[in-house]
């Protein structure tokens, strides 16, 4: 009997450890010859944990189960009360387009052999057979844009890094992920390791580095245990090391944890970091492409931008370009969070408009009061009220309505929220990531959470000060940071203009 | 808070030794070597900074920067057991904000206080991925979601707060 029972992170901390166990022991109770694989989490959190069954039919869910609910599975599976059909018949499973995600949640995460079964290597393998300049094309004819934040053009990026001369090059993933409502390079690092190796590996070769690093988040032990063991693993079997795959070439990497500072995902702070500083901003230019790590080209991009380049590689770039919205093309990795019915990881085409997302796909908040506010992009991105709900997801499309999508977190608030208190913790939280490097974000964030107090209090007086210091912070800071956090803050003050006045009115 | 008074200098002497020669060759070490000590003190020995800058050839003052740039640095020891709180935008709007106030007023602390029986250490955390199943919190790197006060308490008392 094959069963699945996830081991990531979301999925332990709703208890599937103490699932897996009660497994393991029912299993050895009845005689059942078991055996147990830890994947991925498919993305349904609120369904986590599941548990699936593999069958002839397919792999058959259960879920949210605990412990109790485990002795049903041996016993009398189909008349279980928590059993869900064929997972991938599920609608949140059969609506999605799964590229990037393809196999995380279904391999076993750490099984090389389960990921070349499932189409792992062969975007390497042809990767091999091109040559550097034909690779980067491969990935500028894809339209895939960087998915950390700033969306700008991976292929771009890397014709820069292939066009300098150095006598060493770098590739570095940023894994620092630590937008608010994000989880899908968490997911991604525990569910599909390998997929990340291969990225980084296609990347090397593009550009001609030898070299990797990802720079992953304290926060995420959970994946820094399994990005270490796959990097181990890949290095045992000749995928990682002096002769990628018996091609003589060679690339390797190493795993860096952070430690706890925000704006170290910003990728000159990362690279300060990495290289044992004060992860202080640095000033562009010059561009890390040309002088990043150790003052040497360097790619930086995001987990999801590198992982999706295997199977840009495994498809075409015209398969992968054909899907999307605009200049958005291809799939993004939804992460629905917050107070929602359905949370989780929902990768689909560009252009689904957020509406869609929070009403049918999310359906709604979980404590079925009507949704407020929705916070797309992480702590530097805007409140939408539903009057935007028509808003298609895509890059310029959320430009356009003064917000952003940035590592493509969806938030949302019940009518509970208080839009004062969001716009106050988003300088409150300025304030203690800032790196200090410049005044705007240093120092203004620490006059927003007064002036936002003064607000508070009911000095209207403080309205036209807020909007001047956003101003300043938007046109003086050195990094988004303190440039973007005017876009939590405006968009409360203008979208959610009662939650400002009702407390003025309530001092008065 | 408790003094890190069980260290003999020469205990941090040659255990910061051994992570030195451990991080030899490594680009960048010196992230790396201060989690290593930190994971073996449990914090970062002020001893230890003037070897660490020897060895990297680098400032004290750049070696003190760095400690104290990072919130995951100390230097001095936490509580036996670490429990943080995620009070990112994802975790309030599924009642972190309230679930954080309760339990800082429970065990009479702010944030970063530690239980008087030295027991537990409270702090904020910015985001744990959880976000689809928050409020979240971490205990001693072990993840929790859908944290509510009746399992908050639970933890509490597992970890002798
Ligand atoms: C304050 C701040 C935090 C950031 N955090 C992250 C992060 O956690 N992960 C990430 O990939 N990019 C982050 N970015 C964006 C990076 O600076 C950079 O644009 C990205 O890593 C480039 O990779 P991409 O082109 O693949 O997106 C952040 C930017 C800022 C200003």
């Amino acid at each position: 009997m094959r069963v699945y029972v996830p081991g990531d992170a979301a999925a332990r901390a709703l208890g599937a450890d103490a699932v897996a166990q009660a497994v393991q022991e029912a299993a050895a109770a009845r005689g059942v010859d078991l055996t147990l694989i830890r994947n991925g989490t498919r993305g349904m959190i609120w369904l986590e944990p599941l548990v699936e069954i593999e069958t002839p039919e397919g792999r058959i869910g259960f879920g949210p189960l605990d412990a109790a609910d485990v002795a049903g599975l041996f016993d009398n599976p189909a008349n279980h009360p928590k059993a869900l059909g064929l997972v991938e018949a599920l609608p949140w499973m059969a609506q999605q387009t799964r590229l990037t995600f393809a196999r995380c949640g279904v391999i076993d995460p750490l099984s090389l052999e389960d990921y070349a079964a499932h189409g792992g290597l062969s975007g390497l393998r042809r990767a091999l057979a091109m040559d550097a300049a034909a690779i980067v094309a491969e990935v500028t004819q894809s339209g895939l844009r960087g998915r950390g934040g700033a969306g700008f053009p991976t292929g771009i990026k890397w014709e820069t890094v292939r066009g300098a001369v150095a006598d060493r090059k770098y590739i570095v993933c940023n894994a620092d992920e630590g937008d608010s409502g994000t989880f899908a390079d968490r997911m991604m690092m525990e569910g599909d390791p390998f997929t990340l190796i291969e990225g980084m590996i296609i990347a090397g070769l593009a550009v001609g580095a030898t070299k990797g690093f990802v720079y992953l988040r304290s926060e995420y032990p959970d994946a820094i245990k399994v990005m270490g063991r796959a990097v181990e693993i890949a290095r045992a079997n000749g995928l990682l090391g002096a002769s990628v795959l018996g091609s003589r070439r060679d690339f390797d990497m190493e795993i860096r944890v952070g430690a706890g500072a925000y704006v170290c995902g910003e990728e000159t702070s990362l690279l300060n970091s990495l290289e044992g500083k004060r992860g202080v901003v640095r000033a562009k230019p010059p561009l890390p492409a040309l002088e990043g790590f150790m003052g040497k080209p360097t790619v930086v991009n995001n987990v999801i931008s590198l992982a999706t380049v295997p199977v840009i590689f495994e498809r075409g770039a015209a398969f992968y370009r054909d899907f999307g919205l605009g200049r958005s093309r291809g799939t993004i990795p939804l992460q629905i969070a917050g107070n929602v019915k359905r949370g989780g990881l929902f990768e689909t085409a560009f252009g689904l408009s957020l509406g869609e997302i929070v009403d049918n796909i999310a359906g709604g908040t979980l404590t079925g009061r009507p949704v407020k506010a929705v916070q797309v992009g992480g702590p530097l991105g805007a409140y939408f009220p539903r009057a935007k709900f028509d808003t298609p997801f895509g890059y310029e499309e959320f430009d356009g309505q003064g917000g952003l999508i940035g590592h493509a977190g969806v938030v949302v608030f019940d009518e509970t929220a208080d839009m004062l208190g969001m716009a106050r913790f988003a300088f409150e939280f300025c304030a203690v990531e800032s790196c200090g490097k410049c005044t705007p974000c240093r120092i203004g964030a620490v006059r927003g959470v007064e002036t936002m107090d003064r607000i508070a209090r009911g000095d209207a007086d403080a309205i036209p000060l807020l909007t001047d210091l956003c101003e300043t912070m938007k046109d003086g800071s050195l990094c988004a940071l303190g440039g973007f956090t005017p876009y939590p803050v405006m968009s409360a003050l203008t979208h959610f203009p009662d939650d400002f006045a009702t407390t003025r009115k309530a001092a008065e | 808070m408790q003094k890190p008074n069980h260290l003999t200098p020469e205990e941090v002497r040659c255990r910061t030794e051994e992570v030195l020669a451990a991080h030899a060759g490594l680009e960048g070490p010196l992230l790396p070597i201060l989690q290593a000590l930190q994971s073996g003190f449990g914090f970062i020995p002020q001893e230890a900074v003037p070897q660490i800058a020897e060895a990297l050839n680098i400032g004290r003052a750049e070696v003190h920067g760095v400690i104290t740039f990072y919130h995951d640095f100390r230097d001095a020891p936490a509580g036996r057991h670490v429990v943080k709180i995620c009070r990112a935008e994802a975790c309030q709007a599924q009642g972190a904000n309230a679930l954080a106030d309760a339990t800082l007023a429970k065990l009479g602390l702010q944030w970063h206080g530690t239980t008087a029986n030295g027991a537990v250490t409270v702090e904020p955390v910015y985001c744990l991925g959880l976000c689809a199943c928050g409020p979240a919190a971490m205990v001693d790197g072990q993840v929790v979601g859908r944290v509510d006060s009746a399992r908050m308490d639970a933890l509490l008392a597992e970890a002798g707060a």
